[in-house]
């Protein structure tokens, strides 16, 4: 009703999301292979909506295909596996996992970031591919996320900033203390996966603190700790350890720092109407 | 006197080799005879490293081909630990130059069939010996802040561990000590300090090369435990003259490695060539190299072979022996015996797959060093460059009419692919293979 009201309304950023990740995945098809397979993508896309349609009818839920997408397109970019099943049963954890895993009516962790997490440690046959996409897809694929960032005006996606901002910052201080020159941590900074990390997982709006204070300091602790675990245990794919090992600092945040919480039917009057 | 320090991953110019007459060897008709190869050789300023990984546990083989006076050769390396007598060997250098044939991006070659006929589916360890007086260790400690942890004789090598507080007295010592740092690293060896990273430095002991009576520098190999999995390329950087080509053979357990910190690229492979590349081969893949270089702005790391070590198809030279992984680092296989390594593990894999990565670098694209991941990726990768002799027998039936059509195409294709993957001329090819007899008006 009060949508009517409004002469025009902005989108649900999670079209925008899925736009960016589907253009990623079609550049790694057409133009530049950063390693996701067709096969691969379409199961992973395929479990992850089966899953979801399942999930919403046994919880009583009308279906939505977006977060599914999502997390399916991203598990289709950044999860390498030896055999097919593999991509089946990430999209299978990371969607099962919204409706299992829940805490005061809200899921804890970021689907595709747990089920990252819960296949590398549990199965051999599965890694990480960094995502090295050169530097031109980089930069467009960053412009392209601070634009939806902008364009979604959730006050939510302030934690990509925050994190990212952490982030650059420790590399940035680390070359300092080392006495490398500044071209090491912006190399550094150019991972794919990095920008995935921080603009579609780490931003997730369900399961970010829902205070600004909360998420500044949420955002700070997970780079801080997937720092240490990259260059002192020497461990990859630290950014999503990081994240799902803290993901549970979300909810004593919440309890310490109280404020709305989200649902993605009213962020875009949230946003406007503040 | 002074050593120039020869620097990992600096080193001298070899020759442009190319194997003219390189042994053909029979190998499964399905994909093709293997005719020639385009080794390590090719490339000027180029290094070699065999990386042998299991779990934390790294070997380095470090071969450089350092032309110059014995004498003047002197490395300086970063490595995560400290380092034990027995975790240093020195590798044959043959050793080496068999696992880079094996590997390397290969040209086969096809004969076309009678279209009329009907279609058939078908470380060694050497003694170590104390060596040097206290004082000297002492020296080293109160007016640089280094320490010497430790100092073996290895083969022909006079190896020091070191470790140091500050980057300024580390470049002091060396240079007191006779080693040439070049300006601009003592930054580098900070970073590496800071790191916590200890310094294996070798230099060669000239009485006892003569001694072993051997004529020829051995590889230098280091072993340790530590998660961290990278080569060392900074050091090599620093005021080199242009970029240098570095070749990375790694032996793992259970798939290829890639770059953590670069895109890794595969090398254009599977392409068909006109036959007469086959007298040119080693000029042919320097020149698709250079140009996937280019086309990559000299930012990733290319594959050039992953493949399980227990078959080749086809194979660029006889498999490694046990023995041979087993020098080279990868000592979980098992047995270091004198037989071809073969897959002992049910259901087809064998404990060994080789990576061979090749990556040209400078400072500026290649600004930290490599940090590699293991992956489980197992599936098979070569670069490989196919040649199809045309049947040239009259033709008495329509296929035959029809598969003459096809072969113009074919050249002109093969043709315009050669061109476009090394940069070259589109009609010296075209000339250079009608010389060769394949033209496309027969």
């Amino acid at each position: 009703m009060q949508a009517l009201a409004r002469p025009w309304r902005l989108p649900d950023a999670r079209y925008f999301q899925i736009a960016a990740l589907a253009t990623l995945l079609a550049i790694n098809f057409a133009i530049i292979d950063f390693g996701a397979r067709p096969a691969a993508s379409v199961i992973a896309i395929t479990m992850a909506l089966l899953t979801q349609a399942i999930g919403s009818r046994l919880a009583g839920v009308p279906f939505d295909a977006k977060s599914p997408l999502i997390t399916g397109l991203s598990l289709s970019l950044l999860l390498r596996a030896d055999a097919l099943w593999l991509h089946g049963a990430a999209a299978v954890v990371a969607i099962g996992s919204k409706f299992v895993l829940r805490i005061d009516g809200k899921h804890v962790f970021n689907p595709a970031g747990l089920a990252i997490v819960v296949l590398l440690f549990s199965s051999k046959g599965v890694w990480i591919s960094p995502g090295q996409w050169g530097a031109e897809i980089w930069f467009a694929t960053l412009a392209g996320c601070f634009a939806i960032l902008v364009l979604s005006a959730s006050r939510r996606a302030d934690i990509a900033i925050y994190f990212f901002a952490s982030h650059a910052a420790l590399l940035i201080l680390r070359a300092a203390w080392l006495g490398d020159p500044l071209a090491i941590p912006l190399h550094q900074l150019q991972s794919g996966s990095l920008l995935i990390f921080t603009f579609f997982m780490i931003s997730d709006p369900r399961t970010t603190p829902d205070s600004r204070a909360g998420r500044l300091l949420f955002a700070m602790t997970v780079a801080v700790t997937a720092h240490y675990l990259t260059f002192f245990m020497q461990m990859r794919p630290a950014l999503y350890v990081a994240l799902i090992a803290l993901s549970p600092l979300t909810l004593v945040l919440d309890r310490l720092i109280p404020a709305a919480r989200f649902s993605w039917r009213s962020s875009v009057l949230e946003a406007v109407s503040t | 006197m002074t050593l120039r320090l020869s620097k990992m991953f600096r080193t001298s110019v070899a020759a442009v080799a190319i194997l003219a007459n390189a042994t053909i060897v029979p190998a499964n008709a399905f994909c093709g005879f293997y005719v020639a190869q385009a080794d390590t050789k090719l490339f000027n300023q180029s290094s070699k490293v065999v990386l042998a990984r299991d779990g934390q546990q790294t070997a380095i083989t470090m071969a450089s081909d350092f032309e110059g006076d014995v004498k003047e050769f002197a490395v300086v390396v970063p490595v995560p630990t400290f380092i034990e007598r027995k975790q240093i060997g020195v590798v044959e250098p043959k050793t080496i130059d068999h696992l880079d044939k094996y590997t390397a991006p290969r040209l086969v070659e096809y004969h076309d069939a009678d279209p009329c006929a009907p279609v058939v589916v078908a470380a060694r360890a050497m003694p170590a010996a104390p060596m040097m007086a206290g004082a000297f260790y002492e020296r080293s400690r109160q007016a640089y802040g280094v320490t010497i942890e430790a100092s073996y004789d290895v083969a022909e090598y006079d190896v020091l561990i070191l470790s140091a507080q500050e980057s300024d007295g580390l470049t002091r010592w060396l240079t007191d000590n006779d080693y040439r740092i070049p300006q601009g690293a003592e930054a580098v060896l900070g970073s590496y300090i800071r790191q916590g990273m200890r310094f294996f430095v070798a230099k060669v002991n000239v009485e006892r090369m003569k001694g072993l009576g051997n004529g020829q520098l051995r590889p230098l190999q280091v072993r340790y435990q530590s998660a961290k999995f990278m080569v060392p390329l900074r050091l090599g950087t620093v005021n080199a003259k242009g970029p240098q080509d570095l070749i990375i053979f790694a032996l793992t357990k259970s798939g290829r490695i890639e770059a953590a910190n670069y895109r890794t690229v595969k090398i254009p492979s599977n392409i068909d060539v006109p036959l007469y590349v086959k007298n040119e081969f080693g000029p042919f893949y320097k020149a698709l190299f250079e140009r996937a270089v280019v086309r990559e702005n000299m930012q990733a790391v290319f594959v050039e072979y992953a493949w399980d070590m227990a078959w080749c198809d086809p194979c660029a030279a006889d498999p490694l022996s046990n023995k041979e992984l087993v020098e080279l680092g990868a000592r979980w296989i098992g047995s270091d015996g004198d037989t071809a390594f073969s897959a002992g593990r049910r259901g087809g894999g064998s404990d060994a797959f080789v990576t061979r990565l090749h990556v040209r670098y400078d400072a500026k694209t290649f600004p930290e060093d490599i940090v590699f991941i293991e992956t489980k990726d197992r599936s098979n990768f070569q670069g490989r460059y196919v040649q199809h002799h045309p049947w040239r027998g009259e033709a008495k039936c329509d296929a035959a009419k029809s598969y003459q059509e096809r072969l113009a195409a074919r050249f002109s294709k093969e043709a315009a692919d050669v061109a476009a993957l090394t940069g070259w001329s589109q009609s010296e090819i075209v000339a250079k293979m009608a010389q060769s007899g394949e033209t496309a008006t027969k």
